[in-house]
């Protein structure tokens, strides 16, 4: 019996012994801490500047790397500011013979535009053992025999660390190192069309590295690179093929990062790649934070990099910032957190559950968990719920720079006008779909709210975009009472006959018209959204054949221009309407160049003015010709305009400077954590209930003693009992 | 014994070799090395040119079984499924696609999946052998009869069920216990306790019914008679008598799966953020990486190969009647 209460006492008092918060997944160490919790759903592929685009990986290499340019933390529309630069550069332009242009120079005279960037003296790196010197200078980790790794497993197993300023150099090797054929880099193509001398340096290093041996370092010193060159110790230039503006949004990434020389080198030599000892695992960086732990499997760990300059909050912002105390850390050095810890989180429940027991700082909403975090109001605004007030939560909402949208193929006869479909009953067609499709339906149902129907490609807060009767799409709205609303029905179906399908079938064959959806959808979650498009659809008596497929083949389908109906979306790489407009660009044609217009949607008007449009600076000529092609999208209407997505963010109260932005990613040197209210709240909110294992005791206890008593009546009985 | 084991192993290789070749088949059919490489590479803004670097510089630019660009035995061995399977009967599984050594990872994440499988195994075995023989020998009465709808309802339950009902009632109700996550060493047992007892109470109900049959066949036999006619308690008849000879179909089920337990499971690691191989399986399924696919199930078939010649060898252990030598 003393075993049996023992049994039920020993985890009791275990769990007494441990006091409160026995829930608490992190070390007891690191209670009180200046540190910010939050998780990642994604293992990151690459952390090396050259090759990393993924937006779950730049949550690390913002905070790491340090380009030249980063974007102003507080400031919408987004500016550019300087980051490791001493100030944004203005590009100088040139003739074909040399010749300095002046600044609005007609986009056809400028055959180059330099870029001189200067980087601000004084600099350093991150501790790291590439750095690590002895007495006399020499590096210590250099030339190392694998042998002398035998006790090394993670770069916290080199005994010394060094450091060293940065400096121009370090910018070019990177350039140069975009051009690397072993890196991949994603930007290689894009940024070899317009840095002069890019391609030819790729073409050199490929056919370079056939002569080595697998995997031997590539001293890219060595191998000139024409369009970028040093000045002095702090500034280098980089010379462009004629004129692209956007450039400077590409500064601010960190493809255009330093790279130390020291830390490929070091990175390159035999044995490291075994013990996965890379860039791409250990960024080395003169941002304000290091990659401290590295387990993508399980804990991603950053701290504060202790040679990171006296960079400082912002004192302006964008007006409503100060009254919500985001501009109340105005001039304190950054970071303003100690650390950061991000654990791995698959599943969305197990997320939820623990921002809402305080172990996670800030969190977005899962569609599991949206009617428990967030209202509606009678006006169809947006709050949040009362349990999530009572815990001083806050939703922080804003439109992202992105766009969803439904395309049609150009190259199908039907959709896009082809063999006896003329483009003009194809377009009408497109336009009465675009009618019939009620985007606001869709984001209220499937989206919650949380969207806004697109009249044309550009989101809100990029230039061009425009509000009110202005903004509409006038062949799928109407503006009335002061907001836009949808044409009716009727309207479409106008559209339709005269397209040559009366009442959804052909006018001359009587054949009904059946349009193919190629998607990925298809799981039984996504049947509820497939059956509203098909109803969709049916508006116009149009039948719907969903095709389903899985990604790769939906991916070749695109490729070769095999479907007729597809669902795309698109992340800006930066808040410039050429990001969005290329999308439809002619010569972007997937079909024709692999480009990036899955539409493969033409029109030679269209493509002059983005031609026009995409090296000019954002003035009222550049808004003009904006409106000119949003008017021409609308009329063509290669796309079904979806809608432009809005980011749902909780945040505790104790996490102070956050504001949503989805175009900069280095953020987290600006978050504040008040840690003492932090503490109070996880105490206070997670106390453990132990009756529940009393009462399973209790329970046990009664089944197990009637089955003792059981037990002893049948060994005291006699043989006859037993069967 | 030696010899019969030698025997099973040497068969083991053209298994294996034809579960690469199915393995190999499969994953080809769904993805090309174009799909591989655009997952790799990313979407966005990827050139065929770069495409046919990725292929070329991992040797997925060749043909997949046959090269007919070749002559003699480079027809066979100048071939994707060549190069990529040859080295893996060495003990080398290269790297992932993302150019991480998988030796490596396995061995990182061999520790995670055996901190959870080990424990729900020896429990799970200890729990359900002793439930069961309690059902024994309750047989026919009420606690048998409730005890049997009992392990109906559980084994009625997913393991999914298990899994979301215990994180939302021990972790969120009753805070006892983190919801999810892993710490190395010690500090490891605060994530192991609720993993592992869902993973013993979800499987109490099948196992409990299947072993409580095994018994009640055993428990009619004369040796039993004869042992209680010799006055032994019920509980050391049980223990010592049916138990030993019910041993034979029990480690028909539970010795094969012991190798296996290194290989982790894919839904407890994956709602507890465990970082072990079955997470690991996952990820590469869903990343399309054919390398560490091709090497976890290698790997599977190898320790399920070892399994049954382990199962083989316990029976040996457990019966003294059984002999592999002729």
């Amino acid at each position: 019996m003393l075993g049996f209460r023992a049994a039920i006492l020993l985890p009791l008092l275990l769990l007494a012994a441990c006091g409160n918060e026995q829930n608490d997944p992190y070390p007891a160490r690191e209670r009180g801490q200046n540190i910010l919790y939050s998780a990642f759903t994604e293992r990151p592929k690459h952390l090396d500047p050259a090759r990393s685009y993924a937006e779950d990986e730049s949550v690390f290499t913002a905070q790491i790397y340090e380009p030249p340019l980063q974007y102003h933390y507080l400031k919408r529309p987004y500016v550019l500011v300087p980051g490791a630069a001493a100030e944004v550069p203005e590009p100088a332009y040139f003739d074909a013979a040399g010749t300095p242009l002046p600044a609005d120079a007609p986009q056809g005279t400028i055959a180059h535009s330099v870029y001189e960037i200067r980087i601000r003296p004084g600099i350093r790196y991150q501790p790291h053992p590439a750095f690590a010197v002895d007495g006399e200078g020499r590096p210590v980790y250099t030339d190392l025999e694998p042998s002398k790794l035998a006790g090394i497993e993670t770069l916290g197993d080199f005994a010394r660390t060094g450091t060293r300023e940065l400096t121009a150099d370090d910018y070019i090797y990177q350039i140069k190192r975009l051009a690397h054929p072993r890196l991949h880099s994603p930007i290689y193509g894009t940024m070899a069309a317009h840095i002069v001398g890019l391609k030819e340096l790729g073409e050199t290093l490929q056919r370079e590295i056939g002569k080595l041996p697998d995997g031997a370092w590539i001293d890219l010193d060595r191998y000139p690179l024409e369009g970028v060159e040093r000045v002095d110790r702090h500034t280098y230039r980089i010379k462009l093929i004629g004129k692209y503006p956007q450039f400077r949004y590409w500064l601010a990434m960190p493809f255009f990062a330093p790279v130390p020389r020291e830390a490929d080198r070091f990175y390159s030599q035999p044995g490291m790649a075994e013990k996965n000892l890379t860039l791409d695992w250990y960024p080395v960086g003169t941002g304000p934070f290091m990659l401290v732990e590295n387990n993508p499997n399980s804990r991603m760990v950053l701290a504060r990099n202790p040679n990171f300059h006296g960079e400082t909050y912002p004192c302006e912002g964008e007006e409503g910032d100060r009254a919500a105390g985001l501009l109340a850390d105005c001039g304190k050095p950054l970071p303003l957190i100690d650390k950061a810890v991000f654990t791995r989180e698959k599943e969305s429940v197990p997320y939820w559950n623990k921002f809402l027991q305080g172990y996670y700082d800030a969190s977005g909403i899962s569609s599991d968990s949206f009617d428990q975090a967030v209202r509606f109001d009678v006006g169809g605004g947006v709050q949040i719920s009362e349990e999530m007030q009572a815990k001083g939560i806050r939703l922080l909402t804003r439109v992202r720079a992105s766009t969803f949208y439904m395309g049609f193929n150009f190259l199908d006869p039907v959709v896009g006008g082809r063999d006896g479909v003329s483009e003009a009953r194809a377009r009408k067609l497109r336009q009465a779909l675009s009618i019939a499709i009620d985007q606001e339906e869709f984001i209220s149902i499937f989206l919650n709210g949380r969207g806004i129907a697109a009249m044309n490609p550009l989101p809100p807060g990029i230039f061009g975009h425009a509000e009110g009767e202005a903004g509409i799409n006038p062949v799928v709205y109407d503006w009335k009472d002061g907001k836009a609303e949808r044409k009716p029905i009727a309207v479409a179906k106008k559209l339709l006959a005269e397209a040559g399908w009366p009442n959804g079938r052909d006018a001359r064959t009587g054949e009904p018209l059946v349009l193919n959806l190629d998607t990925t959808s298809g799981g039984m979650g996504d049947k509820s959204t497939l059956d509203w498009l098909t109803r969709q659809f049916a508006k116009l008596d149009i039948q719907l054949v969903v095709r389903s497929t899985d990604f790769n083949r939906f991916q070749e389908k695109i490729r070769k221009g095999a479907v007729q109906i597809y669902f795309f979306g698109w992340n800006a790489d930066y808040p410039d309407p050429e990001n969005f407009f290329f999308l439809l660009a002619g010569p972007e044609g997937k079909v024709a160049s692999g480009g990036e217009n899955s539409s493969n949607y033409v029109n030679p008007e269209y493509d002059r003015l983005f031609v026009e449009m995409k090296d000019m600076d954002n003035t009222p000529q550049r808004a003009e010709i904006i409106n000119r092609m949003n008017r021409i999208l609308q009329e063509d209407a290669p796309w079904v305009f979806g809608f432009h997505s809005k980011s749902y963010t909780l945040a505790h109260a104790w996490l102070h400077n956050r504001k949503p932005n989805d175009v900069a990613n280095n953020i987290l040197k600006y978050q504040r954590i008040d840690v003492a209210e932090r503490a109070r709240l996880r105490h206070e909110w997670n106390a453990p209930v132990v009756w529940p294992l009393v009462l399973i005791g209790a329970v046990l206890a009664s089944v197990a003693v009637p089955a003792v008593l059981a037990y002893r009546r049948r060994e005291r009985g006699t043989a006859r009992n037993w069967r | 014994m030696l010899a019969y084991i030698a025997r099973r192993l040497l068969y083991a290789i053209p298994i294996l070799i034809g579960v690469n070749l199915i393995t190999f088949a499969l994953f080809f059919i769904v993805n090309t090395p174009d799909d591989m490489a655009r997952m790799q590479l990313g979407v966005k803004r990827v050139t065929p040119e770069a495409i046919e670097k990725w292929k070329t510089e991992r040797g997925y630019d060749k043909p997949l079984f046959v090269n007919g660009k070749a002559s003699g035995a480079a027809m066979l061995t100048d071939t994707i499924f060549f190069t990529k399977s040859a080295r893996m009967f060495v003990g080398d599984f290269g790297r992932a696609e993302d150019g991480r050594d998988i030796t490596r990872e396995i061995a990182l994440r061999m520790g995670p999946s055996l901190a959870i499988a080990l424990p729900t195994f020896v429990l799970g075995l200890f729990v359900t052998v002793s439930f069961a023989l309690l059902l024994a020998f309750f047989r026919a009465t009420y606690l048998d009869f409730w005890g049997v709808v009992l392990c109906v309802a559980m084994m009625s339950i997913s393991g999914l069920f298990y899994i979301i009902g215990g994180q939302y009632l021990i972790s969120k109700l009753w805070r006892l216990v983190p919801i999810s996550g892993y710490a190395a060493g010690l500090d490891a047992w605060k994530f192991l306790i609720l993993p592992v007892a869902i993973g013993v109470i979800s499987g109490i109900g099948s196992s409990t019914r299947w072993y409580r049959t095994i018994f009640l066949e055993e428990i009619g036999k004369d040796y039993v008679r004869t042992a209680r006619a010799k006055g032994l308690s019920e509980i050391t008849v049980l223990f010592r008598h049916v138990l030993r000879n019910a041993l034979i179909p029990i480690l028909t089920g539970v010795v094969v799966v012991i190798p296996l337990l290194f290989m982790g499971s894919l839904l407890t690691e994956s709602f507890f953020g465990i970082p072990g191989l079955g997470s690991y399986t996952i990820d590469a399924i869903n990343a399309q990486d054919f390398a560490v696919v091709r090497a976890m199930v290698f790997i599977g078939s190898v320790l399920y190969i070892l399994g049954l010649i382990l199962t083989d060898i316990s029976y040996t252990v457990v019966d003294p009647r059984i002999r592999f030598d002729r």
